[in-house]
């Protein structure tokens, strides 16, 4: 499968990359890890006249944290969050979804920026970030702003990021004690896209009280949902089974999968009951062990 | 077009190129490399895995003007004089039958064995799990990048 033809550019900063997407609009498409991108080129779903590869820009490849804050730059890749110690530690979340992601060789190309850029449902971190509340910074020719990551999926493959703009940074803040998170996903074979995936972070305060819960929900509805009614229902809660299953039905509630070869949309919904009670067994089970 | 230099097998090449171009088909038309082979053509198969200064890489997914400037080594690459004890492994514990998989399977696993020196067969399955193969059950893969990791440790404590 070849690709329509295309001009290509490789910028060295960030400005020379909007300003070549102001020139070209909704004519350019930028390519980071390009395996989403590049496949929908060969499809020819996509038929970008103008590619900006941004992988020649300097500096956009950090993992930090600092201030209370981790910081991810647009060009790491889901290998390095594998592979990197902070990320295993620290944030247990991020590393099962990545490692779940396609596969190895995938993985050293592909980018965390544009798994959310691309505004999938089924791609895995938009759900993990969801649960994570994280922001993410868009640059464009004004300077930089940042989109809280619940108002960044507006719809079927479709963000908050302008034309004119690049997600440039991702920012996650740094988990309270006490605090822990997990990423369950069902799949046919490894390194499909998942029949359902829930992302979960939880904080558990004194008595084991629950301080704070970050829900997110992987292709089970046009766009990456954040379960907010399951999430609501276990904060101020000391997590008992009745409590645990009752936000697993209240996130199936919140799912509205379309059918499809990987199961009917009651299998699906099933499907994200049961592995939203799993992960909260799982999450508070690690917290308090 | 684009004027591209890549270093193949530490041979470097200058080349002009449509932005198109992917860069299995600048490997193996241009460059008539044809050891690495094009299997499904959607990043799923593996089989045009190479590697990209050290990385594996299906090279299906890429455009030939990203690698400009960059190191490939692609299965032609691996023997010197001898066999690489990753190819040694597959003839020794019969890790292929038709062999379409194999330049792939051995990009794959020579990524796998400069990271984690002495995988246990959850991490080598893990870490094919972006190959297919369609003959041996993985079972002889397996095996044989087990006797790849073995080889290749012993000759570090031999040097």
């Amino acid at each position: 499968m070849i690709p329509g033809s295309f001009d290509y550019s490789a910028p060295s900063s960030l400005e020379e990359a909007i300003s070549l997407l102001q020139q070209h609009g909704d004519d350019a498409k930028i390519l980071s890890g390009g395996h989403s991108l590049i496949p929908m080129m060969k499809l020819r779903l996509a038929s970008p006249a103008h590619v900006i590869d941004i992988n020649r820009i300097p500096d956009l490849d950090y993992i930090k944290e600092e201030d209370g804050v981790l910081r991810i730059g647009a060009l790491v890749r889901e290998a390095d969050l594998e592979e990197s110690e902070l990320i295993r530690s620290k944030y247990p979340i991020i590393y099962e979804a990545t490692k779940l992601i396609a596969d190895p060789s995938v993985r050293n190309v592909a980018t965390l920026a544009g798994n959310l850029a691309h505004g999938d449902a089924a791609n895995d971190h938009p759900a993990v970030m969801l649960a994570l509340g994280a922001e993410l910074v868009a640059t464009g020719p004004n300077g930089s702003r940042t989109i809280a990551i619940g108002d960044f999926f507006q719809g079927f493959f479709t963000t908050a990021l302008e034309v004119n703009e690049i997600l440039t940074e991702i920012r996650i803040p740094s988990p309270a004690a006490n605090s822990s998170g997990t990423y369950l996903k069902l799949e046919r074979k490894v390194g499909d896209y998942a029949t359902a995936g829930i992302a979960l972070q939880l904080a558990l305060g004194p008595q084991a009280v629950c301080e704070s819960a970050g829900i997110g929900l992987t292709n089970v509805g046009d766009m990456p949902i954040k379960a907010i009614a399951a999430e609501q229902s276990l904060v101020g809660k000391t997590l008992n089974d009745e409590h645990m299953k009752h936000a697993a039905e209240l996130a199936s509630d919140a799912s509205d999968p379309m059918p499809d070869l990987r199961g009917s949309a009651e299998y699906k919904k099933n499907m994200v009951r049961v592995l939203t009670y799993r992960a909260l067994k799982q999450v508070v089970e690690k917290i308090l062990s | 077009m684009h004027s591209i230099t890549v270093t193949v097998n530490g041979q470097a090449y200058t080349k002009e190129v449509e932005a198109r171009l992917l860069l299995v088909h600048f490997i193996r038309d241009v460059l008539a490399l044809t050891g690495t082979h094009i299997g499904c053509d959607t990043s799923n198969c593996g089989a045009c895995t190479i590697l990209i200064n050290g990385r594996s890489v299906k090279s299906c997914t890429q455009f030939a003007v990203q690698a400009d400037g960059k190191e490939i080594t692609t299965v032609e690459g691996m023997a010197g004089e001898a066999l690489h004890p990753i190819q040694e492994g597959f003839k020794e514990e019969h890790g292929l039958q038709c062999g379409f998989c194999t330049p792939g399977m051995i990009m794959r696993a020579s990524d796998l064995l400069s990271k984690n020196p002495n995988p246990s067969e959850e991490e080598i399955r893990w870490a094919i799990s972006g190959n297919l193969c369609r003959c041996t059950g993985y079972n002889n893969i397996v095996k044989a990048i087990k006797y790849a990791a073995s080889k290749m440790t012993e000759e570090v404590v031999e040097s």
